[in-house]
């Protein structure tokens, strides 16, 4: 009773640790600090979880700590800063794992009452789904498996049979919970199904909505756990992902103006077209680039996943170093959804030593883009497409955008005259003041620096 | 009285969660997912028990896969947020 009594109290402790540990995220002086109080935190609560009545054997415990804690930490030294997407899809699925398995192990421990079978059922669900729907999000981010969103007629039939499917094995496992009830295979198997079936139809562009969701669920799944086992902090710590990941997911919605309905139902392939554009590309050397940024006092960067996918932001903080010293004000404009999650551009942005006080936030840049001599979009294009504020027959009208447009110019790094992600031309490009700077991002902003040199 | 105990927690913390979550800024947001990540591994502590059981050899093996699934949770989260973390860094710290 005693031990049962220390350990609870640690757990109160672990949580108050999770919380101070989310609230110094708030700011990016203290965020490290506080990752270092959650880990202190988490620390705390698998101590006093060892503690645990009924733990009769360690051997288990102590193997499968070795195995998780190896993979954990060399994933975690060796991924690259531009596959973080799938790094962390990997982590949503293990974590749905994981509360699948604890739901399941609940089984083995003596009689379940209904509410257990219940709590059990909601675990395996939630985390079964999050286990299949994390491995191809993987596989979409990084491009195994075919990015593109798979919709097929009947889709929306075969997901109400197996939601269906799940109803009647959950409700014949919670009547009669036994340990082998073939109700239970049912369950797990239409639970990882239902997964697969969950992100197929979401194409590339929406991978940070389905990245946010599926780190919310794994939050929840843990949740589940927690009523299965009564385990508070199981369920403190797993709504505070759940919410987490939650917010994630409204802010990328708005970001793209979408609802989560229409995100998750309808794959972004077939859209109508917006008006046609005509007009003239006006295509720039890298010479001339040269001096006009040499005469710009104001330059602000946007990214999208493009400048990743060139390995471009080393030399982009470079170009960005010679124009501060060349008198320059700098700043690097990310939109929401820019990268394949939420944050993505400002990590790596980070990675190549930008300081965190030049990266700004869209609603931040757009009140003062008229001040900004240069726009360099550097990979990113429906972001910055003013279809969005001004066709309203474009399918991205009404998605908040960065107005780069209203710079006094813009440059456009682009390999060729291909439309973005979501198939819409870009008007941006025929602009007057714009100004294409065609090839790789990373060979023409190295260019540039070498006419600084 | 238990089940209505939780989930008055589960609530709360939810709210809290809002609250706090709410506040991170988005140059942070990766960091807060994978963090949120490392986090979501203390299913671990509910891992223990079943991986510790003697009485059931399926449930054991169960529950060792949990351990090892919820620890790379916790120990690759943490280690990825803080190597992220590591890298903001402020104008007025000396940069290399």
């Amino acid at each position: 009773m005693n031990i049962e009594m220390i350990a609870n109290l640690s757990y109160v402790l672990a949580a108050v640790l999770f919380i101070f540990g989310l609230k110094m995220l708030g700011s990016p002086a203290t965020a490290r600090r506080g990752n270092a109080l959650s880990s202190i935190g988490m620390l705390i609560a698998v101590v006093a979880g060892l503690t645990a009545e009924g733990i009769v054997s360690y051997e288990y415990i102590i193997g499968g700590m070795i195995v998780g804690g190896l993979i954990g930490a060399a994933s975690a030294r060796l991924v690259e800063m531009t596959s973080m997407p799938e790094m962390v899809a990997l982590f949503n699925g293990s974590g749905g794992a994981a509360s699948l398995l604890v739901g399941w192990a609940t089984l083995y421990g003596g009689d379940v009452s209904t509410f257990t079978a219940i709590t059990i059922l909601l675990a395996i669900l939630i985390g079964g789904m999050t286990f299949t729907g994390s491995l191809i999000a993987y596989g979409k981010l990084s491009e195994t498996i075919n990015s593109a969103a798979v919709v097929f007629t009947g889709q929306q039939i075969v997901n109400s049979l197996i939601l269906i499917g799940i109803l009647v094995s959950g409700y014949m496992f919670a009547v009669d919970p036994a340990v082998d009830s073939q109700w239970l295979y049912i369950m797990l198997g239409l639970a990882m199904v239902f997964g697969i079936m969950a992100v197929i139809p979401i194409g590339g562009a929406d991978m940070p909505v389905v990245i946010s969701l599926l780190n919310s669920y794994s939050g929840l799944a843990a949740c589940a756990a927690g009523f299965a086992i009564n385990n508070n902090i199981l369920i403190v710590a797993g709504s505070l992902v759940g919410a987490a990941g939650i917010i994630l997911t409204n802010i990328m919605c708005k970001a793209m103006n979408r609802s989560l309905t229409n995100v998750l139902f309808s794959g972004f392939g077939a859209v109508k077209q917006g008006k046609s554009i005509e007009g003239e590309v006006k295509p720039i050397s890298v010479e001339d680039a040269y001096y006009l940024f040499e005469a710009a006092s104001n330059v602000c960067f946007v990214p999208g996943y493009g400048m990743a996918v060139a390995q471009a932001q080393h030399v982009v903080k470079e170009l960005g170093e010679i124009l501060e010293k060349n008198g320059a004000e700098v700043s690097y404009a990310i939109h929401p959804v820019a990268g394949r999650m939420p944050g993505h551009m400002n990590v790596l942005l980070a990675e190549a030593d930008v300081p965190y006080e030049q990266l700004v936030e869209m609603d931040e840049i757009n009140p003062r883009i008229e001040n900004v001599d240069i726009c360099v979009v550097i990979g990113a294009n429906d972001v910055v497409n003013p279809s969005a504020r001004e066709d309203e027959d474009s399918p991205i009208y009404g998605m908040p955008i960065i107005n780069v447009d209203k710079a006094r110019t813009v440059f456009v790094l682009k390999r060729s005259m291909a439309s973005g992600f979501s198939g819409v031309d870009n008007p941006l490009f025929f602009g007057e003041n714009t100004r294409m700077l065609f090839g790789d991002a990373k060979e023409s902003i190295s260019g540039v620096i070498a006419e600084f040199g | 009285m238990e089940v209505v105990f939780l989930t008055f927690i589960l609530v709360l913390s939810i709210f809290l969660g809002f609250e706090l979550i709410s506040k991170v800024p988005a140059t942070l947001h990766t960091p807060l997912m994978s963090g949120a990540n490392a986090i979501s591994g203390i299913t671990l502590a509910g891992a223990f028990l079943a991986a510790g059981m003697v009485d059931s050899e399926m449930g054991k093996w169960l529950g060792t896969a949990a351990v090892a699934f919820a620890t790379i949770n916790v120990v690759g989260g943490y280690m990825v947020t803080d190597r992220m973390l590591g890298m903001f860094k402020s104008k007025n710290e000396g940069r290399k």
